[in-house]
């Protein structure tokens, strides 16, 4: 048992550093920092920078533009680029999508698609929750049926976090009606410009322009557009959610979100001194960093695990990341609302495009705080979570 | 980085496993628990035998220059195994005085009597208005000649009704709460003017409150400086804080899994209680609350090494906030999971439940050490 990073471990994380403090242009950072969203062309022209350096898709194979990074580094780079802070690549191509292509894909879709999502020369969405179905994904009703060498798309989707910018879309559809389940469910890829796709805003809680409705009306797709078999979806969905186990513990963010809580609270006055003087403030300052010190370790026995034993079995553990991660990242979402105290209240108007330059920084906490609700109900809510740990870690 | 036990921590793990597996179930336990003294002598001779008495010392002084890794399984075995005997009070705490602040002279006296089982030690430490403050001590040491007289109370003292050997905080000069002036004082518990008051503990282990009135002891008594101590002190405080950070997480280990065990047999209703979403929930809390511990745990074992003692210390008060938390929601949830039959004496999991509180309470509590890493600026 060793905790400590190699040599060759530190210096990498010093490369990577200096990297992001060479390269991550001050704007998009200070928007981050202060819990602004990013405007579509901020995060595209940040992930270019990436891939041109060669790590826009770190995790891939090497064939593919992968880095052949150890379990470890792509920890470390992780961790860095959520704390410096910088955009994470694009969730729904470069980890979602692309792993399923250049698992499942032909040669032909590999080609076609996996440079583009590279260079986010096509920005996908991730066509799988439909009002019916949320946790309960499976039930999903949106239907392909073939006819010639098309499918024929109906149904409605939603959720769609950032379709609004989207050129491509992968989609769960049901092309077996009979069969049960699980197993009538279709992986299909489309084009968002195709006629009869339509979509519509949703408005979330933070006031901010997120997620969408996403509808389709007879979509006709090319055939090709199938990824892997046909009724096999489900098992590429599996997949898909079962491949980003740890990143989801977010550790990155909330460490940067910390350093903010302390940055502000020592400015910010309370009964005449600045809050971070108060000792029932740092206490609870102090508890969220020892949960968070406890979620980094869980995170490492996972990351060095997977590094030392591969992939193939999931550490019982992992599952204690999206439980912690989530409740941890909105804690921190809660102190910034503590610290600010009546400066919450001030409302921001979001532009067209999703992003938010007019007011004061401080207007940003209260919507960061009602967005970061979600992050414990999306990705299988914390509910879903703790089934999975009773039933695949306890037995029951 | 890794977390994995090397293949010589690996059989130290099954050896200890092995060893308590079949001398320590709990009906075993009952029985060692009746013995002269709250423990079993075989069992420590057991112990002693199989080499765990000598684990940290320096092969020079007769052990295994073990270091952290193997003190925490070792002590994550005991605390599955509920084990009574006295190994934090003599070979983590007494031996770790010895280690780190011994002369020569003290650790030729002392180490060989641990090892082979044949001496235990206790660490008095204690007073009735101390509280969690290592530095907060009234009792003690005035200068007589070449040696010292002590006079004082000690409470609490873990071990303190069986001990050989006491290993006493005592003022050499300074006012009650000052830093400096506090020294360490080797003292045979059969000394001229000791008086101990043993009794069993509310987890079955067993203590005492003892006095001290006119305790005369020679110049060899001190380890280290008799006037400056403290950093002695907080740095085998912290290696106890740690060994009991890995008892935690074995008893809440254990605790886990004969609480999943139970709600899978237990019918009502005419399905297994563990079939309910409620509490099913309730375990994987407790699954949760038991890994984050265990991380720390882990973490805690590795900060006994940091070069920089603010950062060691920051480090395992941090630990000790996560098990305390941690042992509390495992604890109670246990007991309540297991309904009636968790309030009784005869079931094992109240046991448990009663060894974890007091964990918690050794040696600085949740909010205790939740202040230290808040006045310390946190860890980030």
């Amino acid at each position: 048992m060793d905790l400590a990073f190699t040599k060759e471990e530190v210096a990498f994380r010093e490369e990577v550093r200096a990297f992001f403090r060479d390269n991550v242009p001050p704007d998009t950072r200070r928007k981050m920092q202060e819990g602004r969203h990013l405007s579509k062309d901020e995060m595209v022209t940040w992930w270019r920078i990436l891939n041109k350096k060669g790590w826009g898709v770190s995790h891939w194979p090497k064939e593919y533009g992968g880095t052949g990074w150890t379990s470890v580094q792509h920890y470390i780079f992780n961790e860095e680029l959520q704390s410096y802070p910088a955009p994470q690549p694009l969730a729904f191509g470069v980890s979602m999508v692309g792993p399923v292509i250049y698992t499942f894909g032909n040669e032909e879709q590999k080609k076609q698609y996996l440079p583009r999502i590279a260079n986010v020369d096509d920005w996908w969405c991730q066509g799988f929750s439909e009002p019916g179905s949320g946790s309960d994904l499976a039930s999903l009703r949106t239907k392909a049926e073939r006819k010639g060498d098309k499918w024929i798309i109906n149904g409605q989707k939603t959720w769609t976090t950032l379709a609004q910018h989207a050129d491509m879309i992968f989609c769960l559809c049901r092309t077996d009606p009979s069969a049960k389940k699980q197993m009538g469910i279709s992986f299909i890829v489309f084009t968002m410009k195709s006629k009869g796709v339509t979509v519509r805003p949703i408005q979330t809680i933070d006031g901010g322009h997120e997620v969408n409705e996403v509808f389709f009306d007879n979509v006709e797709v090319p055939i090709e557009n199938l990824i892997g078999e046909e009724n096999k979806g489900w098992d590429y969905a599996k997949f898909l959610l079962g491949n980003e186990r740890t990143g989801i513990a977010r550790v990155g963010v909330s460490k940067e979100r910390i350093r903010r809580i302390k940055e502000l609270a020592s400015k910010v006055e309370s009964g005449g001194r600045p809050v971070i003087q108060d000792p029932s403030f740092r206490e609870k300052l102090s508890a969220c960093e020892i949960e968070l010190k406890a979620l980094e370790l869980t995170q490492l026995r996972v990351v060095a695990d997977e590094g030392k034993h591969g992939k193939g079995k999931p550490n019982p553990a992992s599952s204690v990341l999206k439980i912690k991660g989530s409740e941890i990242q909105q804690t921190t979402t809660e102190l910034l609302m503590e610290v600010i105290g009546p400066f919450a209240a001030p409302y921001d108007v979001h532009g067209d495009d999703g992003s938010n330059e007019a007011m004061d920084w401080t207007a940003q906490i209260a919507p960061s705080y009602f967005n970061n609700r979600k992050v414990s109900i999306y990705g299988g809510s914390n509910e879903i979570q703790r089934n999975i740990i009773a039933k695949a870690v306890l037995g029951l | 980085m890794d977390f994995d036990l090397s293949e010589e921590q690996r059989l130290l793990k099954e050896s200890v496993d092995g060893l308590l597996t079949d001398a320590y179930d709990f009906e075993q336990r009952k029985k060692y628990m009746k013995e002269k003294g709250g423990w079993s002598k075989a069992v420590w001779s057991k112990l002693a035998e199989q080499g765990l008495l000598g684990l940290p010392f320096a092969e020079s002084d007769g052990g295994f220059g073990a270091g952290g890794v193997e003190t925490m399984i070792v002590m994550e075995a005991l605390g599955k195994a509920l084990v009574v005997e006295p190994y934090l009070a003599t070979v983590v705490i007494g031996g770790g005085f010895l280690r780190h602040g011994g002369s020569a002279e003290q650790k030729a006296a002392h180490i060989p009597g641990i090892i082979d089982g044949s001496k235990t030690f206790a660490f008095a430490q204690l007073e009735k208005n101390s509280r969690y403050d290592l530095f907060d001590v009234t009792t003690t040491a005035k200068k007589k000649g070449a040696g010292w007289v002590i006079d004082g109370e000690k409470f609490v003292v873990l071990n303190g009704e069986n001990a050989d050997t006491l290993i006493v905080t005592a003022r050499t000069k300074g006012e009650r709460r000052d830093r400096n002036g506090i020294g360490l004082f080797l003292v045979p518990a059969s000394a001229k003017g000791i008086s101990r008051k043993g009794y069993p503990t509310q987890d079955g282990l067993h203590a005492a409150d003892i006095s001290f009135t006119g305790v005369e002891v020679g110049s060899d008594a001190a380890i280290g400086n008799p006037e400056d101590s403290l950093a002695l002190i907080e740095r085998v405080v912290d290696e106890a804080r740690v060994a009991l950070c890995a008892e935690a997480v074995g008893a809440m280990d254990e605790s886990l899994k004969e609480t999943v065990e139970y709600i899978k047999t237990r019918k009502q209703f005419g399905v297994a209680i563990g079939s309910f979403q409620s509490l099913q929930h309730r375990a994987s809390d407790m699954f949760v609350a038991a890994e984050q511990a265990r991380s720390m745990s882990m973490f805690a074992t590795m900060a006994g090494d940091f070069e920089d003692a603010k950062e060691r210390a920051s480090a395992i008060a941090a630990a000790k906030v996560q098990i305390g938390k941690s042992l509390k929601l495992v604890g109670q949830q246990s007991i309540q999971l297991h309904g009636g039959i968790g309030m009784t004496m005869e079931a094992k999991i109240g046991h448990y439940f009663k060894r974890l509180t007091m964990i918690e309470n050794t040696f600085g509590d949740t909010e205790y050490h939740l202040r230290r890493v808040a006045d310390a600026g946190g860890l980030i």
